[in-house]
């Protein structure tokens, strides 16, 4: 197994190329001085400047990003909530039910759950009176709605693979269960926890299609500016954003990666 | 477990099942109730868009108003049955294609050294976390017919003329391979990474031959892994709105922008109703294919 065979890894390169290329190509052009996103006529920071000015795209990020915190923090405490369901509770009654409401929202294409929750919020807002008009509260239930699925996944991984001699000992010692679970448990997957938020606010800031079918008049999200923005033509501000969100992106990716390589360090000092 | 549970064990599975489960009951299952309930009204110019169901028409009488005409137009139009078609076919061929591209991938990491493993599915990962849209509206800028690839292509000398992609099916093929393409790896890396390597060392022992024991072991143990990334990349496809319409011709017929259409241009509801309701009818066989392997693979041997 240990000999790479150059087909196999003829196949991979193609793949990453294939992959990263794209957004290569996204980078470099928003450095571009010209319009024209395909000629290039020299370096200049230009689209960066006007996407700064840009209120309109600005004032929907700032919609976007509010909207993200909600949903990422409503979603991972009700992802965590069925992910113990799922690995704690054994076969309760319901449990298919649950699961196939856990994986549906994963595959569901976008355009039926964006309809079917603006049909329910206009349903309601008829005979309750609630959600009055549509926008932020709406968008983020939506959100949560598919989000929680993904965050269920990634906790409930992590879940079946702790190791559970130490809730046990906590529990020998006489911890009560709601202790252990505060004290031991969310400690040990804290770190699904936390990329299932990250998840959770990168699913609803990217979301165009849901968000269109529930938001209101007043509520533009960032997708929906960058969509109408890319149906009139191609336009460097576009690079320029993409950019900046590639490069958060990989900063975040080094700062988790290298926390990460941080702990063992740590866990062994202490063990020292 | 022969102790009865604590009480504290009944609230937390009260709180552990139930909350989810409301949230998803409420916003999730019954919002399809009330879809097919709008795919039986009429388009109306009133706010909401379509007609009631019932009404008291006086003397207590109930009035129930049920139109069928949707789903009647939606036979007797070919556009329709077209789209539908035509959204299964673009799924089914993308589906094989990040197949084709997706397993030698997921095999090559599967068996690539462990230390460098880790950050192969990380590049594979990372993609997602840069927005979707931005992703396909690179795939503008590289395509058009003075993009970027046909400029390349006219440069190294092996086209004269360049190509037309952009608003073409080819287009639509790419975009969604490219998109989709991680959802194929992932479920077929997990799967190949618990693979047992004595068993194709037994294989090797008794003198069979890597292609051999490939077609023979590692081909059909990895089979649960192909469904679950086909159903994740098919399921979803069919449905795919913002792909075709930023890189399909104006005129694809794709179920996902017609019913984006009937809903924003043309504001019928009812019909965009009809159309949710016939692509869910569709999607319904693939998802229970997909949802029984699921936990076929999370209860079997690890």
């Amino acid at each position: 197994m240990k000999r790479r065979s150059w087909p196999l890894l003829g196949v991979l390169i193609f793949g990453y190329a294939f992959l990263y290329v794209p957004i290569l190509l996204l980078i470099l052009y928003s450095f571009n001085e010209s319009r024209l996103v395909t000629v290039w006529s020299g370096f200049s920071f230009k689209w960066y400047g006007e996407l700064l000015h840009n209120r309109q795209l600005l004032d929907a990020a700032w919609l976007s990003v509010r909207i993200a915190a909600v949903n990422a923090t409503v979603a991972v405490v009700l992802g965590t909530l069925a992910a113990n369901a799922l690995t704690r509770h054994g076969r309760f009654r319901g449990r298919t039910g649950f699961e196939l409401l856990l994986t549906a929202p994963l595959v569901m294409p976008d355009v039926i759950i964006g309809l079917s929750l603006l049909l329910l919020f206009v349903a309601m807002q008829q005979t309750i009176g609630w959600p009055n008009g549509r926008g932020f509260t709406t968008i983020a239930i939506a959100h949560i709605t598919f989000s929680m699925a993904y965050v269920t996944v990634v906790v409930r991984s992590r879940l079946a693979r702790m190791d559970a001699s130490l809730e046990e000992a906590a529990m020998d010692l006489g911890a009560r269960p709601l202790t252990v679970y505060l004290r031991i448990t969310l400690p040990l997957i804290a770190p699904a926890l936390l990329s299932g938020w990250l998840l959770a606010f990168t699913l609803s800031l990217d979301d165009l299609v849901i968000a269109s079918f529930v938001s209101g008049p007043g509520s533009t999200t960032l997708p929906m500016v960058v969509y109408s923005s890319v149906r009139m033509g191609v336009s460097p501000q576009i690079n320029a954003l993409a950019t900046l969100i590639v490069a958060i992106v990989a900063l975040a990716v080094i700062i988790a990666g290298w926390s990460m390589r941080q702990k063992p360090d740590r866990a062994q000092k202490r063990g020292a | 477990m022969t102790v009865p549970p604590p009480p504290s064990h009944r609230l937390s599975r009260l709180v552990n099942i139930g909350i989810p489960y409301l949230w998803l009951g409420l916003f999730f299952l019954l919002p399809f109730a009330i879809v097919l309930r709008i795919t039986i009204a009429e388009p109306a110019l009133a706010q909401p868009p379509y007609t009631a169901l019932w009404e008291w028409v006086g003397d207590g009488m109930l009035q129930i108003q049920v139109n069928l005409q949707n789903f009647i137009l939606i036979w007797e139009d070919d556009i329709y049955l077209a789209a539908l078609l035509n959204s299964l076919w673009v799924a089914f061929i993308c589906t094989v294609f990040c197949l084709l591209l997706g397993y030698p991938m997921a095999y090559a990491i599967a068996t690539a050294p462990e230390r460098r493993r880790m950050l192969l599915l990380m590049l594979i990962i990372l993609p997602f976390w840069t927005s979707f849209l931005i992703r396909v509206y690179a795939w503008i800028g590289i395509l058009k017919t003075n993009g970027l690839l046909n400029n390349f292509l006219l440069w190294t000398g092996l086209i004269d003329t360049p190509l037309h992609i952009l608003h073409t099916q080819s287009a639509v093929y790419i975009g969604v391979v490219y998109s989709y393409l991680p959802f194929m790896i992932l479920p077929l890396y997990a799967n190949l990474t618990r693979l047992d390597p004595t068993l194709l060392e037994a294989a090797a022992d008794l003198g069979c031959r890597p292609i051999r024991a490939f077609l023979r072991v590692t081909l059909p143990l990895s089979m649960a892994g192909i469904v679950a990334g086909s159903m994740l990349v098919f399921i979803p496809v069919v449905g795919e709105f913002v792909i075709p319409d930023l890189l399909g011709s104006p005129g694809s017929l794709m179920i996902g922008k017609l019913l984006w259409t009937e809903f924003f241009s043309n504001k019928d509801w009812p019909l965009a109703a009809s159309l949710a309701i016939l692509l869910l009818a569709l999607l319904v066989v693939p998802f229970v294919l997909m949802q029984r392997l699921q936990t076929r693979i999370e209860e079997g041997p690890a």
